[in-house]
């Protein structure tokens, strides 16, 4: 078990690395298309079959293939210089440091492993662990569920708009 | 552990008798614990021979009963020269394309145009790994079966894109986008149908779904709702396998080839064999959630007939029941025309879809007022 984590936590860590190294963008979408399925491998390992799927269905199922066509419709070349400072890239170091540093803190302030509260892998397998993730999402965290979806239903409403006025 | 303790193992006992589903994956687990070492690797030999003689065999068999149906469907015999009435046409074409020239375009992307065949395959590969075919054949039976099945054929469309996009030809390019719309699209109808049935079985458990199915079939008892989840699934499935009315990616006037225009011997044939046992999985699939799996049919009270039905073993159930849905397949291939790119996406996003909503909405009014048989 931890001989399957470790091997599938390396393809991944080298996988989301060729992401960024390699020049070509469709060699990146497929290198990310690689740690999906390695990230998904790992939440089997945690027992939750259902998240992996869903990982896998909507990550590389539609929305790498909406990255790889956006890729190949706009016909990108691959990028000569690696490294180029601008103002945005700098930012977006900043923004890294950033979290990394909050999952540095959370770390070392005593982060509570295993399972929570109630939630024990016994449980989880005897009642299965979508019933438990249903239970949840339209229970206790009902609220914020909705607000969610209230924000993608702006985001897709949004898009639309864009994309209409674009056009006429 | 001889070979007569082998052969007295449940796996070859069809009865029907109790629906008591054991996986393959599952007997391989049981021995393993039972510290039988042989048993296991036994198991774990059969899990992957029952996948890959699926992909040889159906393939062979449904690329002949394609030529010999469109032949009868035009009037003309279909092949007839090799074997018995052609049966060996198929082991003739596929010696052809082994022997045939890989030949990959001077300026193609090499590494993604060799492998894009590898990724179709794979995608067929592992949904066929969850089909139950028999309480006794089925090689893993996940908990989270019809989400996997929908993630799985999602990933077949990478295939697609990536073959088109490596080859560096317009028109393969063209194909593959095409593909990739039409399958993102009809994925949420498909899925839209699936979730019917999932409401009304209570899991998402392949073998579980059959088993709530043991009074009747869902296409039965879930009445009008079962119907038409039933329609929008088989028309959403026709246009996920690319086939026609809805094989655009691949439409010869007008695409030459589509996606696979560059592809010629036995990768081509990767992509013609995924196409095909794609159609067995997206058959088996209707059988399994709206036709009772391999549950034998039954009517009512009528004790005699049924137990008649009884002796046939569910695996003989369920190949009858999946090669009928693809003959149908087969026949809408040979009786509608190609349909034009904007009429596809209309019927999916304006008809399909909202249809879909309104039915997955009207079955939960259906369980909660508890208004089926």
């Amino acid at each position: 078990m931890l001989f399957t984590f470790y091997l599938f936590a390396v393809i991944a860590v080298a996988s989301s690395l060729g992401v960024l190294i390699c020049r070509n963008p469709i060699y990146s979408a497929m290198s990310l298309v690689c740690t999906f399925f390695c990230l998904g491998v790992i939440y089997i390992l945690l027992n939750e079959e259902f998240v992996a799927v869903i990982q896998i269905l909507v990550y590389a199922g539609a929305i790498l293939v909406l990255f790889l066509f956006v890729i190949m419709l706009l016909n990108i070349t691959p990028d000569g210089e690696l490294f180029r400072l601008n103002i945005p890239k700098v930012i977006g170091i900043g923004i890294t440091i950033g979290f990394l540093a909050q999952i540095i803190g959370l770390f070392l302030s005593g982060l509570q492993y295993g399972p929570k509260d109630i939630y024990t892998v016994e449980k989880l397998t005897e009642e299965g662990s979508i019933a438990v993730i249903g239970r949840l999402l339209y229970g206790e965290y009902v609220l914020p569920f909705e607000v969610v979806s209230l924000l993608l239903l702006v985001a897709v409403i949004g898009a639309v708009i864009i994309g209409k006025r674009r056009l006429d | 552990m001889n070979i007569l303790d082998l052969l007295s193992i449940p796996i070859l006992n069809i009865s029907s008798s109790g629906w008591e589903t054991i996986t393959i994956a599952q007997r391989a687990a049981d021995a393993l614990s039972g510290n039988s070492i042989e048993l296991t690797i036994f198991f774990l030999i059969l899990c992957i021979l029952i996948t890959v003689s699926m992909l040889a065999g159906l393939g062979m068999v449904l690329i002949y009963a394609e030529r010999k149906i469109a032949g009868h469907f035009q009037c003309r015999l279909g092949p007839m020269r090799v074997g018995w009435h052609g049966t060996l046409q198929a082991f003739a074409d596929v010696l052809k394309l082994l022997l045939k020239e890989d030949l990959v375009p001077a300026r193609a992307d090499k590494l993604l145009h060799l492998g894009a065949p590898f990724l179709s395959i794979l995608a067929t590969v592992l949904g066929l790994a969850i089909i139950p075919m028999s309480p006794s054949i089925q090689v893993i039976d996940v908990n989270i079966g019809v989400v996997y099945v929908t993630a799985i054929t999602g990933l077949g469309v990478l295939g697609a894109l990536i073959a088109g996009w490596s080859s560096n030809n317009k028109w393969s390019l063209l194909g593959a986008m095409r593909a990739g719309a039409q399958l993102i699209s009809y994925e949420l109808s498909a899925t839209l149908g699936i979730l019917v049935i999932v409401l009304f079985a209570g899991s998402l458990q392949l073998s579980e779904i059959i088993q709530s199915q043991a009074e009747g079939w869902w296409i039965w008892r879930a009445h009008i709702v079962g119907i038409i989840a039933f329609f929008i699934f088989l028309i959403a499935s026709t246009a996920e396998l690319n086939r026609t009315p809805f094989d655009l990616p691949e439409g010869e006037s007008e695409l030459t080839g589509g996606f696979h225009t560059e592809y010629s011997g036995l990768r081509f044939a990767f992509f013609f064999l995924s196409e095909f046992v794609n159609m067995f999985v997206a058959s088996a699939l209707v059988v399994t959630l709206f036709f009772g799996g391999w549950m034998p049919f039954h009517i009512g009270n009528w004790e005699a007939f049924n137990s008649i039905m009884d002796l046939i073993p569910p695996a003989i159930w369920f190949a009858g029941k999946s090669a009928f849905f693809i003959f149908l397949l087969m026949w809408f291939r040979w009786t509608f025309p190609r349909m034009r790119i904007d009429q596809l996406m209309r019927l999916e996003w304006k008809i399909l879809l909202p249809i879909g909503f309104a039915n997955i909405f009207l079955a939960s009014l259906v369980i909660l007022t508890k208004f089926h048989f």
